[in-house]
């Protein structure tokens, strides 16, 4: 008898501990993958069509990004601009994302079409190519490497962004009764093998828009927050966003105040 | 018109990392668009690098590699300041050559 309550005991060891080293090994792995991977990330590719696409002269009205489209740090400077947003630009009258103020540079600046744009806002599996508005948010992005997240949150127009993502993070609704704090709202979740952040947190809202914009390995694609957002909706079963919404807006707020003061890295790489 | 690539060649004691990445859509030939047509292969058939003057590597590659590739080796006998010079050709004839400089 005794023997088998040491055998079970020795079982019950040998169940639980293989599995919970086995998830810290694929993390260390895969985090070393990351590591290896960031040294040479595809996203560069597409920060250099995005540059591209910055300064050249495009849209019916002929002027380029870099001489007509103010970021929040002056005119054509996309320096710091990334970790600076979302903020309130007074000509839009709202607060805006990276993405969002761009698209909005280029339909009041270059004069391109709204409905254009958000016809194709995000590159697809099968696509070789990002659309011209996620090289241009790469681009923006990387000139905020190695900077601290230092969204305006004292404003009070941002804060009521960040707040109204706040609520709209935790609101549950659609055919699961999800929130989007129903996975990211706690410590210590995970969905497979990955383990879901706590955006509430410091440390989880860092891990929320760390390498954002990102380069999925899946597929090979080109992906920005705003896509990530919109898939986040998918997932929850919710109606998807339109294009550059408020809402979405207040989502990317939300977490961006919450990991204000960390490192931003760049634009990154995904599974 | 292919992108250009990024090299980074860099000494680690007496050993240099070269790590290059390519801009490519590398089709397998066997993928089928939304239309149920196959996609056309193409990809990157051969790739030569050469530093300081000396060829290191000559390639042949196929459909087995992912899009926008990196290509990373580790080599002695470089030093700071040889040239590396990459080039590839893909099985349309496209080709693209780039330069950078052992740091």
């Amino acid at each position: 008898m005794k023997s088998h309550v040491a055998l079970m005991a020795a079982l019950s060891v040998a169940l639980v501990g293989p599995a919970a080293a086995q998830t810290k090994d694929a993390n260390a792995e895969f985090e070393k993958f990351r590591a290896e991977m960031e040294e040479s990330s595809p996203a560069e590719l597409f920060e250099a069509r995005g540059e591209e696409l910055w300064k050249a002269k495009r849209g019916p009205n002929k002027v380029s990004l870099a001489e007509s489209c103010d970021l929040g740090q002056g005119l054509g400077n996309v320096e710091g601009a990334y970790v600076r947003t979302p903020r309130y630009f007074a000509d839009a009258d709202a607060v805006m994302d990276i993405e969002r103020r761009l698209v909005w540079c280029m339909v009041e600046k270059q004069g391109f079409k709204f409905e254009d744009i958000a016809k194709k806002p995000f590159q697809g599996a099968n696509d070789n190519n990002a659309p011209d508005i996620t090289n241009l948010v790469t681009y923006v992005a990387s000139g905020s490497r190695n900077m601290k997240f230092d969204m305006p949150l004292h404003d009070a127009k941002v804060r009521d962004a960040f707040e109204t993502g706040k609520a709209m993070a935790a609101y549950r609704a659609g055919p699961y009764d999800f929130s989007c704090n129903t996975c990211h709202g706690t410590d210590g979740k995970r969905i497979r093998m990955q383990n879901l952040p706590n955006l509430a947190t410091s440390e989880g809202a860092i891990r929320g828009v760390q390498g954002w914009p990102g380069y999925r390995m899946t597929g090979g694609v080109m992906l920005t927050s705003q896509w990530r957002m919109n898939d986040c909706f998918r997932q929850q079963r919710f109606p998807e966003p339109k294009y550059a919404s408020q809402a979405v807006t207040n989502l990317i707020a939300y977490m961006t105040g919450n990991a204000n003061g960390q490192l931003y890295k760049g634009p990154g790489i995904k599974r | 018109m292919a992108d250009p690539m990024k090299i980074r060649a860099q000494m680690k004691g007496d050993v240099a990392e070269i790590r290059i990445l390519m801009g490519h859509a590398m089709e397998t030939g066997q993928r089928k668009d939304a239309a149920g047509n196959t996609v056309p292969a193409h990809f990157i058939q051969t790739i030569t690098i050469d530093v300081g003057g000396k060829r290191v590597v000559d390639g042949q590659t196929g459909t087995a590699i992912s899009r926008n590739p990196v290509f990373g080796f580790k080599m002695k006998g470089a030093k700071v300041g040889d040239k590396v010079v990459v080039n590839w050709v893909d099985n349309k004839g496209d080709k693209r050559t780039d330069e950078a400089t052992v740091a």
